[in-house]
């Protein structure tokens, strides 16, 4: 078992021009000795096979290709298949990369374990993993958030992590990352910080992104056995930081441009790209710099960084990583939008056509299916990656789609 | 020709102390105030950091945050701070420095950047989120313009680190005091004269150091071994709550001599 390997960053972390190590000086060494173990673990056979164990005998991979006969119908186009990352342990993809981290942590000697979460999906499986080595875990999520996900709160606080909430700014996925930027700033030398996706300074976009390759990998073998063939015509997924998508792309995206893919990232557009309340970085972003890395990035001609809207907490985010970055500058990936009322309509799609309930965020790259499976051939093949289970988000969609359907209670 | 830095700190240095660089954000908590506290400020400190507000400054801690906060809420915007730098060159020969994340930067575009902050007789620019490593064009467009660099190294930096953070500052060094952010501190940072040591041991630029001193003891600590005291967080608050800066100022400047 290995962890692939491929061309891109450069040695000074850069995707083309993105990506880089914008941080405090104070953080440099430490962004130095992780690039170092993480180089070392990387060709370690003894850290890869106890990667490679945990994958399979506690998260439950490799996790199912399935075909999607039902909603393929309903659609009328190109075979759907989805990946099925809401079947790991915890619900989603983000599970994959918490327990490399975490085990390069213990290799590292780090006992103590910072993370930010969004949604909490990156939280709980950070958490998890915590819980499974016995380290001290600590979680940054935005107040709101807090709000919105109170089951995973509770799962966090559950699995021993302390949940600290964060007040500052938008009280978001963003805010939540300053904070644990703070914190491990200020704890750098004892403090190992887990990032939930591929975004912040180098290595972490490209460890992120190599942990979760499993998703693509598996992809290609999988679709092998079934269609005779490693490479389909499309691949899906949603798109906030970029952690889901990179797992799924990476794999095909350095393959000749002849028999590449097409690699669609679905970004949350929330009220809509033109009305200003979204998370599209790509569609409505410029070329900036936040958490370390230089990436797409929504923000104001004064540099200032623009509150992200979506109604997904794991999207809402103003920025996507710079892989995903430098795909978009380069077309090697398309990125489309998705507004809050497609993902609604999409999460309504998956639940009732095909019996599986996504997460909100999942549900973007569901919404835009809607879109493309009926322009392309039945002889077509579309995988998506269906990067989490929507358990943690029926409260809130209940919320919402009862008050458009009128049934809801009123909140006023 | 000598600059305004460099003569600010060979002024405290003919008068046996460190140098006293006091720190504000612009537009705090309003635009005319921090007029009026600069200018009390001025009084005693030797140069003056003018904070350019930011919606995401991940090296300050709550009271810097806040007070950015504030600041753009206010309306505070680049070339409003700026107008503030001009406003104070018009009544002072002391040195004038930004400090400023990045982003600010990329956004304007940086030769224009550079080109309005020398037009407003800025001396120099702090820059807490750029390394060297990743301003291999400011630097070059900084050094033609004649506008001073001061990149930052940290308790954690390695002799590496510090060749190369001390090779690029043109204006002087800064050296955090401690692993953390921004913030008064009650606690003697103890790892700066070790830091501070090994800087000097290869570098002749004037070393300052900041982060958590708040009052004359721990700046007089620190006077000891760097050149200067950088003060932040004590002021912000003071200044946010429209009390005057002098007596603090002065207790300050009492605690740089050596």
């Amino acid at each position: 078992m290995t962890l692939p390997t491929y061309p891109l960053p450069n040695e000074r972390g850069r995707f083309g021009r993105f990506g880089g190590r914008y941080v405090p000086e104070t953080l440099i060494p430490a962004l130095e000795e992780l690039n170092a173990a993480y180089a070392a673990a990387k060709v370690d056979p003894e850290f890869l096979n106890e990667f490679h164990s945990i994958l399979r005998e506690y998260v439950g991979r490799p996790s199912r290709l399935y075909f999607a006969k039902n909603l393929t119908e309903r659609l009328g186009g190109a075979k759907i298949y989805f990946k099925r990352e809401d079947l790991n342990h915890t619900g989603a993809h983000k599970i994959n990369n918490t327990v490399g981290q975490v085990l390069l942590a213990k290799r590292m000697g780090k006992k103590r374990i910072i993370a930010e979460t969004g949604a909490g999906q990156h939280g709980v499986a950070t958490a998890t993993a915590c819980a499974l080595f016995g380290l001290e875990c600590i979680v940054y999520q935005g107040e709101e958030d807090v709000r919105r996900q109170s089951l995973n709160v509770f799962r966090m606080k559950l699995l021993g992590a302390e949940v600290r909430p964060v007040s500052s700014g938008t009280k978001t996925l963003k805010d939540a990352t300053n904070e644990a930027i703070r914190d491990w700033v200020t704890n750098v030398r004892e403090t190992f910080y887990v990032l939930g996706s591929v975004v912040g300074p180098h290595p972490y976009p490209a460890m992120v992104r190599d942990f979760q390759s499993v998703i693509g990998e598996e992809t290609k073998a999988q679709l092998l056995e079934v269609e005779g063939r490693e490479i389909p015509d499309a691949l899906v997924a949603c798109v906030g930081g970029g952690s889901n998508a990179i797992g799924l792309f990476a794999p095909f995206a350095y393959l000749d441009p002849t028999i590449r893919p097409r690699l669609i990232g679905v970004e949350a557009a929330g009220h809509g790209v033109e009305s200003g309340l979204h998370a599209a970085s790509v569609a409505g972003g410029k070329v900036g710099v936040l958490h370390g890395s230089m990436m797409y990035l929504l923000y104001d001609d004064n540099g200032q960084i623009q509150p992200a809207h979506s109604i997904s907490a794991g999207l809402d985010y103003p920025g996507i990583g710079p892989e995903h970055s430098f795909y978009a500058e380069t077309r090697v990936a398309e990125y489309v939008p998705a507004t809050d009322t497609e993902a609604l309509e999409g999460f309504k799609l998956l639940s009732e056509c095909e019996g599986i309930i996504p997460a909100l965020e999942t549900a973007h790259a569901v919404a835009y299916l809607r879109k493309l499976a009926p322009e392309m051939g039945k002889d077509k093949i579309i995988v998506v990656n269906l990067s989490g289970r929507g358990d943690k988000d029926v409260n809130e969609a209940m919320r919402i789609l009862g008050d458009l359907e009128g049934k809801g209670e009123s909140n006023d | 020709m000598t600059t305004r830095i460099q003569e600010a700190f060979d002024h405290a240095k003919f008068e046996n102390r460190a140098a006293f660089i006091g720190y504000l954000p612009a537009g705090y908590p309003t635009r005319d105030s921090f007029l009026e506290h600069a200018k009390v400020l001025l009084e005693s400190a030797d140069l003056l950091e003018i904070g350019l507000p930011y919606s995401d400054p991940l090296g300050d801690g709550p009271t810097i945050q806040r007070a950015s906060e504030v600041s753009l809420l206010g309306g505070m915007t680049v070339e409003g701070t700026f107008e503030q730098a001009r406003a104070l060159r018009a009544i002072t020969e002391k040195p004038l420095l930004i400090m400023t994340y990045y982003n600010p930067i990329l956004a304007t575009g940086e030769e224009s950047f550079i080109a309005s902050a020398v037009e407003a007789g800025v001396d120099g620019l702090i820059l807490p989120d750029l390394p060297p490593d990743e301003a291999d064009t400011l630097i070059p467009l900084a050094n033609t313009a004649g506008l001073k660099l001061t990149f930052l190294l940290a308790p954690t930096s390695t002799a590496d680190r510090i060749k190369l953070v001390t090779d690029n500052c043109t204006g002087f060094v800064y050296a955090v005091s401690v692993t953390g952010v921004t913030g008064a501190r009650a606690i003697v940072p103890t790892e700066v004269p070790d830091l501070v040591s090994r800087i000097k041991a290869i570098s002749d630029k004037p070393v300052a150091v900041g982060f958590g001193v708040a009052d004359a003891k721990t700046a007089h600590g620190i006077a000891q071994v760097a050149d200067g005291v950088v003060v932040g967080s004590v002021l912000v608050t003071m200044a946010g709550r429209g009390e005057s800066l002098h007596a603090k100022a002065q207790e300050i400047l009492e605690g740089c001599r050596r």
